[in-house]
């Protein structure tokens, strides 16, 4: 059963190939589930020229943000934007180009590139600048727009516990965008909390079946809160 | 007197009905959980992925692993669920949220919306009100009426770029609550002490005016 065994050593092994101009697909929803040890690989190999796909870009020093501090991303396909004073900089510089992109949108360009299929309809956009250009089509009486689908040559997903064989499971809302993520690279790499042996995590309750998962590592994670808020006991 | 944060979102709590699942935008509309009808049971959908979204967690209770869609610590109600995104945004796009709530630059007699982009300044992104103007029945707009200017937000045609078109039906603002058919306004209640001829002014668009327009009323 080796063949299955997707466990890799180090960050390096799990990382390798990754090379300049590349197109990366990121997990995780602001700070919540984000692959934090694959993010600090691709700094530290200082690999340029980057389209991300992801729903945000971090925060100033930790996730993606870390990538933007020696220009590592071209290009930014987000939903949402701009939580760091670098990517703001970036931006308005003409440096870093950005492709703002409807959140259930973005989501579906995952899911269906994973899927094989390569574009689909959807109302969200249409009337909007996300819409110009765009072919439209009516179906029973509303308006879609065609949007293209998203495979990356990378996707970096965060999970919380996997078998050796890659089957995943994520932990509460650090779910997000990861098991979508997980579908649409050409090399899948998951880092996760704990890696158990097959047979010890129920089949029914996987989230990411190991078929989509190149290789697995496990990692330690900072897993900061971007906005911490309380009630009184 | 205009309807203070807390009015309007009483006002938007009685468009409510037992058994709603409802998502809240950031600002007034998430004030509107605070005034759940007594008896009545809603669910919150927070489009990160989670049903049933519950209250702030006690400092104890704070997990990094559970957050909001405006990425602030919450806790998950017994009877919740957790999903990804795209099942998330199949819920918003298939059109299974009862009511959701959001706020808005600007609205039109055609229905349309601008919430997310004022050329010239950042754009930090449109996240999911795309989604869901544009999967979402039943929405209601908050909003101011006009701006501290004085401008109108109700007009003839949004003058930003479109959030969705031809989306919204229900605006509840400061002065009044209208609706939107046939290409024009029609104004349905005014905030106690407004008068019309105040809403009449501060609209823009063509406004349709009953020969009785009640006043909204609060219970203390």
């Amino acid at each position: 059963m080796s063949g299955f065994d997707k466990v890799v050593s180090s960050y390096e092994e799990a990382m390798a190939g990754l090379t300049d101009d590349m197109t990366i697909i990121a997990g995780g929803f602001g700070l919540c589930g984000i692959p934090e040890g694959c993010i600090k690989q691709i700094k530290s190999m200082g690999v340029k020229g980057l389209t991300i796909v992801s729903n945000n870009c971090g925060v100033d020093g930790f996730g993606l943000g870390i990538l933007l501090e020696d220009r590592q991303i071209k290009k930014m396909i987000a939903s949402y934007v701009g939580e760091n004073a670098l990517f703001e900089k970036q931006l308005l510089s003409g440096e870093l180009e950005v492709e703002l992109t409807p959140q259930g949108t973005l989501a579906e360009k995952m899911r269906s590139g994973g899927a094989g299929i390569p574009a689909f309809y959807t109302a969200t956009g249409y009337g909007t600048p996300v819409g110009d250009g765009k072919e439209s089509r009516v179906f029973n009486g509303k308006h879609y727009i065609l949007e293209e689908s998203v495979v990356g040559d990378f996707a970096i997903v965060k999970g919380w516990k996997a078998d050796r064989f890659g089957n995943v499971i994520y932990r509460k809302t650090a779910q997000n965008f990861n098991p979508l993520a997980a579908t649409a690279g050409k090399i899948t790499v998951v880092e996760v909390e704990e890696i158990v042996e097959p047979g010890e995590l129920d089949p029914a309750q996987i989230h990411t079946p190991g078929i989509y998962v190149d290789r697995l590592i496990q990692g330690t994670f900072e897993k900061r809160i971007e906005q911490r808020t309380v009630r009184a006991k | 007197m205009a309807l203070t944060r807390e009015q309007m979102a009483q006002r938007v709590a009685k468009e409510l009905k037992d058994g709603y699942y409802v998502n809240l935008g950031i600002g007034i509309p998430t004030l509107v959980a605070n005034y759940i009808p007594e008896g009545m049971s809603v669910m919150f959908q927070s489009e990160n992925g989670l049903l049933g979204m519950g209250q702030f967690p006690t400092e104890d209770e704070v997990d990094a692993d559970m957050i909001n869609a405006g990425k602030q610590t919450v806790t998950a109600i017994p009877g919740a669920s957790i999903f990804s995104s795209s099942d998330s945004f199949d819920m918003i796009r298939g059109g299974h949220v009862d009511l959701t709530v959001l706020g808005a630059f600007e609205v039109d007699v055609n229905g349309n919306i601008a919430s997310w982009m004022i050329p010239g300044k950042l754009v930090k992104g449109m996240g999911g009100a795309m989604d869901l103007v544009a999967g979402a029945d039943n929405i209601i707009v908050t909003m101011t009426h006009a701006s501290k200017h004085g401008e109108s937000k109700l007009l003839p045609q949004c003058s930003l770029p479109l959030t969705g078109a031809g989306c919204i039906k229900k605006v509840l603002t400061d002065l009044a609550y209208l609706e939107i058919a046939d290409g024009k306004f029609h104004l349905k209640e005014r905030a106690p002490g407004v008068s019309v001829e105040e809403i009449i002014e501060k609209t823009a668009g063509e406004l349709v005016v009953p020969d009785v327009v009640p006043e909204m009323t609060f219970s203390a």
